[in-house]
């Protein structure tokens, strides 16, 4: 059965990984989707703050059902609550965090990143889609690390890690570590590393679902 | 003496032109100034450019200005969201107009528009198709793309304290753009849920000083977009 057979880390193991990675006192922003997964994972010994672009430093749980609050917002317009010292402020200084250097770690989602640390992750160019960029061009360009999180190909199997995107790009030589269901690969000068392999997955496997070149350390 | 407080919501829009560029508050339903918006909408002028960071929910607020075709173009940066429906239509039909811009360069440049700095470069957008036909230029080994300032004739804004001057406090994520849109508009127009008495709000805690601000109006009790969605409500009501 195809369920019995099936390797590599599901979602919320994914979201621990790089919870894992998250040092303690980090400022952090955790794109829309699957990076959310990784505030429910931080080590309770480790202190993280976490900003979100619409105006918030110290985001908390989710409130209770009943509890919410329209202006209390994530930037997936979901609602949230604020911690203990945390922050309100408006747009402008919110991206001043971002693109000034100030956020340590950001964790987005993708739809392909290339082997020099490219990342396409808002637009697959159909002519007929709306294009929404929101704050990933801004992201990409200021935050100190640039995480992804995302499964290794698309549900049809094509690799999202490729030599080349071919979708219209978010930025370009951005991308500092990969987190996937099948592995954590660093993308560094000298190409993409692979740093660990998910319990039963072996490198020349990986590397027939990548496009792009993989380097064992 | 000044007294930027006003009585009807009617009062407060009646000076917006046809062919106006207006700013409007907001991070989706959070901050956005939908009384201010109705009455915009019952005042009836044509031919807007909108500069919003999205384009409205379900048939209330911002997207019924936008579905009474009141709109020519927006600028904003996420056009599309769960219920965004009316600007989506038109703009696959070609009867809207859309410049997409970058979240944080869109946040700048309303800043700058506001600061008296009429252009910036930004390392955001550098190498996309959000660049192409920009400027660049190379600073310290670095790319950068030179983007302009945006003003607005007018910015329709929501808070939640204002008084008589034009001091304003915000209510959690519903800051966002309100404070840089008071900076970059001729003449900034705010609804406050609670306006008070000149002196009850401490110098030390003012967002928005009053010199950015035009026009205050109190809506006490604001509608709920999210609300009215669910209800499947349509502006103006029938």
């Amino acid at each position: 059965m195809e369920v019995a057979t099936k390797k590599g880390w599901n979602r919320e193991e994914m979201a621990q990984n790089i919870a894992h990675d998250i040092p303690d006192g980090s400022y952090v922003n955790l794109g829309i989707g699957m990076p959310e997964l990784v505030a429910n994972y931080i080590p309770a010994n480790r202190e993280v703050v976490f900003h979100t672009e619409n105006g918030l430093l110290g985001i908390g749980p989710s409130p209770a059902e009943g509890q919410e609050d329209d202006e209390m917002i994530n930037a997936g317009k979901k609602p949230v609550t604020a911690n203990k010292g945390a922050a309100f402020f408006h747009h402008a200084d919110s991206f001043a965090m971002i693109r000034g250097g100030h956020i340590d770690i950001c964790v987005l989602g993708a739809f392909q990143i290339s082997e020099n640390g490219d990342l396409a992750n808002w637009s697959t160019g159909e002519p007929k889609a709306i294009p929404a960029v929101g704050g990933a061009m801004d992201l990409v360009q200021g935050v100190k690390h640039v995480i992804i999180i995302t499964k290794h190909t698309t549900k049809d199997g094509t690799p999202k890690i490729v030599k080349e995107c071919s979708y219209p790009l978010t930025g370009t030589k951005v991308v500092d570590r990969i987190y996937t269901d099948l592995a954590i690969i660093d993308v560094t000068d000298k190409g993409l590393f692979v740093k660990e392999m998910a319990p039963g997955v072996d490198f020349e496997a990986l590397q027939r679902k990548t496009d792009a070149h993989l380097n064992q350390y | 003496m000044i007294n930027k407080v006003v009585q009807t919501a009617s009062e407060a829009v009646a000076d917006v032109f046809d062919g106006a560029t207006v700013m409007i508050s907001g991070f989706g339903e959070a901050g956005s100034p939908i009384e201010l918006i109705h009455a915009l909408i019952d005042h009836g002028a044509k031919n807007l450019t909108i500069v919003s960071n999205n384009t409205g929910n379900g048939h209330v607020g911002l997207a019924a200005l936008i579905g009474n075709r009141q709109v020519r173009k927006m600028i904003c940066s996420f056009p599309r969201t769960a219920h965004s429906v009316v600007f989506p239509e038109l703009y696959k039909k070609g009867e809207i107009e859309l410049e997409l811009v970058p979240q944080g360069t869109l946040a700048e440049r309303i800043r700058s528009g506001g600061a008296g700095i009429p252009a910036f470069y930004t390392p955001t957008s550098v190498n996309t198709p959000l660049a192409e036909g920009k400027e660049t230029k190379e600073i310290d080994g670095n790319l950068y793309v030179l983007e302009y300032g945006l003003k607005a004739d007018f910015s329709l804004v929501k808070c939640r304290t204002a008084d008589r001057h034009g001091n304003l406090l915000y209510n959690k994520t519903a800051r966002n753009f309100g404070p840089i849109m008071c900076m970059a508009a001729k003449a900034a127009i705010v609804q406050a849920k609670e306006v008070v008495d000149l002196g009850m709000i401490d110098p030390e805690t003012v967002v928005t000083p009053g010199i950015f601000v035009n026009k205050v109006i109190e809506i006490a009790n604001p509608l709920s977009e999210n609300q009215l969605i669910k209800e499947e409500r349509r502006y103006p009501w029938r």
